[in-house]
């Protein structure tokens, strides 16, 4: 049985997640013993298509309808691929967009999903391996389905090599009509700091508890001379403005030295500093994902700690 | 309008916990409204109070001690609650078609124009069961709102997706409609000590899959749990030994060395 990797791409650029998606996609039809089927959807498909052909795709359908991702479109080419394509399984990125028609696919062509997999083994059946509550633990989660929808994490594959000899073909598919239309974009996060150039963060997360304590934290990065950055839930709770966020849907950045105060280190979080030249970790849980990343760490409460290195450099 | 808010329990894991078979230990375990469903709670009941919702109903597939959870849905100002839960669901993890079949059900007898959720269960996390019922119920949707505005008139909501890497997609969505819900989207409200007493007087309808017209193979699930474990540690941290004096002035030295604070 083949194999369907459905790529994405945003604003002229394929996503890196692409060519991961279909290392894993090469593997679970090598398990299967059959092709890789790799679509691509709008936008400049002719050369996201040869960018796609990697060692190990077979053929590469592209489907030319629209710039920009839009659900309805995603889901129509893919089941219209499917229909063709002999496929059972499918593969999709776990992005914001691949979750906003992955789920629909899969309900609409009767297939089990399974969401955010870091894993698998697909020799007798499949087993996914996946986080729970929060990334503190890992589950293997066995599949009693042939078939299915698979969204795979981005970082979890390596992304695909070399150049391929995949047949290409053009696909013209029948849209219904749409109720949720597209209007445009909008950059958010601007304003008066950019955190992606400074080169000490002083990053403080939900461990500070109360809006007041961030004196505490402002303070230390005055004495460092470090700028202040957070996590998400800072942000969301509206004690820092959405430009100090680090993360997926924050920005990326990569300072010499990165303080994370109070950050457990959701995936989310470490996707936006994990490029970070020295990161150091203060947190209270000993097992918190953000030790894992860490280069020097404190296991200890950021109230007794936090002043204590402030007077370190007063 | 009518609006069905789709609320979760969820367990959140002690500092500290065992792993007992597939699961972690119940003793290490805390339960609270899944964080993603009280911003849509809170969504929900902002647009009654602007007069656009006329009724906000919570629904949630859980056991009993999940009544406490809804019950805070209520004191925010939902103005009732169906809790589904059947000893089918006991046996094992219910996969996103199960909890899509039964919300089907309920979604039929309620009727809304807007159903809102959570994007995701912080326990195990899937993001799919939205998008998923609107599917099976040919509703429209729309993933990952952080900003909503509903025009009730229009039959259209207006809605902002919030991307990666700080961009937001601008989508109309027609009603009826599934939204699953950011955090971010608003400033979720304590309950008042009025929302509290109101809510103790409020209905909370419990209903098993035979109420609904459902058996228990309608929500089988195809996905069981195999095993479960800490990840190995990939860390090579320096971890800092000392009391918060000693462990400040080791961290100082170092930062030092890499010329913070020069």
């Amino acid at each position: 049985m083949s194999v369907l990797v459905v790529s994405e791409h945003r604003r002229g650029e394929l996503r890196d997640v692409s060519r991961e998606a279909i290392t894993a996609g090469r593997e679970l039809a090598d398990a299967q013993g059959g092709d890789l089927h790799v679509a691509v959807i709008g936008g400049d498909t002719d050369r996201f298509a040869e960018d796609l052909n990697r060692e190990g795709v077979d053929a590469i359908h592209a489907v030319a309808n629209g710039e920009e991702f839009d659900h309805n479109v995603y889901q129509s080419a893919v089941e219209a691929l499917l229909e063709t394509v002999d496929a059972e399984t499918v593969v999709i990125p776990n992005s914001v967009n691949g979750l906003d028609y992955a789920p629909a696919v899969a309900e609409a062509t009767d297939r089990s999903l399974v969401t955010d997999a870091i894993g698998f083994e697909s020799d007798d059946g499949l087993t996914v391996t996946r986080e729970m509550y929060g990334s503190k633990v890992e589950t293997t989660v066995d599949v009693a389905d042939d078939r299915f929808v698979l969204t795979v994490r981005g970082g979890e594959w390596a992304p695909a090599e070399g150049v391929g000899d995949a047949t290409v073909e053009s696909v013209d598919v029948d849209l219904p009509e749409s109720g949720a239309r597209v209007t445009g974009f909008e950059e958010v996060g601007g304003g008066d700091v950019d955190i992606a150039d400074a080169d000490v963060l002083v990053s403080v997360g939900r461990g500070i508890e109360e809006e007041e304590n961030l004196e505490l934290v402002e303070g230390l990065a005055d004495a460092l001379g470090a700028t202040l950055s957070a996590s998400r839930p800072i942000v969301d709770n509206g004690w820092l403005p959405k430009n100090r966020q680090v993360g997926q849907s924050g920005k990326v950045v990569t300072p010499d030295v990165y303080i994370a105060i109070g950050i457990s280190g959701a995936v989310q979080h470490v996707a936006g500093m994990k490029g970070s030249d020295t990161i150091v970790a203060i947190n209270t849980d000993p097992n918190a994902p953000i030790f894992d990343i860490a280069d020097y760490g404190i296991v200890g409460d950021l109230f007794d700690v936090v002043p204590e290195l402030v007077d370190e450099f007063a | 309008m009518k609006v069905l808010v789709t609320v979760k329990e969820v367990a959140e894991p002690d500092d500290d916990f065992a792993i007992e078979g597939t699961d972690i230990a119940a003793s290490d375990l805390e339960y609270d409204l899944n964080e993603w469903d009280d911003y849509a709670v809170e969504a929900a009941v902002q647009l009654a109070e602007a007069g656009i919702a006329d009724e906000v109903v919570a629904v949630t597939i859980g056991p009993e001690r999940a009544e406490e959870t809804i019950r805070m849905a209520l004191a925010k100002g939902a103005d009732r609650a169906v809790r589904v839960w059947d000893d089918a669901f006991e046996a094992g993890f219910a996969d996103v078609a199960a909890k899509v079949t039964t919300l089907e059900a309920v979604v039929e007898a309620e009727e809304p124009d807007l159903v809102l959720g959570g994007v995701q269960a912080a326990d195990t996390g899937f993001g799919a069961t939205g998008v998923a019922l609107a599917e099976r119920i040919g509703f429209e949707h729309a993933a990952v709102v952080n900003d909503l505005e509903v025009d009730a008139d229009g039959g259209v909501a207006h809605v902002h997706r919030e991307l990666e890497g700080g961009v937001e997609e601008l989508t109309e969505v027609d009603l009826p409609a599934v939204l699953t819900v950011q955090t971010g989207l608003n400033e979720p409200r304590y309950a008042s000590l009025r929302g509290i007493r109101q809510a103790q007087r409020k209905e909370i309808d419990a209903r098993d899959l035979a109420d609904l017209g459902l058996s228990a193979a309608d929500v089988e699930s195809a996905l069981t749990i195999a095993s479960m474990y800490e990840p190995e540690s990939e860390s090579d941290a320096e971890i800092i030994e000392g009391d918060a004096g000693e462990s400040a002035s080791r961290l100082a030295e170092v930062l030092r060395e890499k010329g913070v604070g020069a």
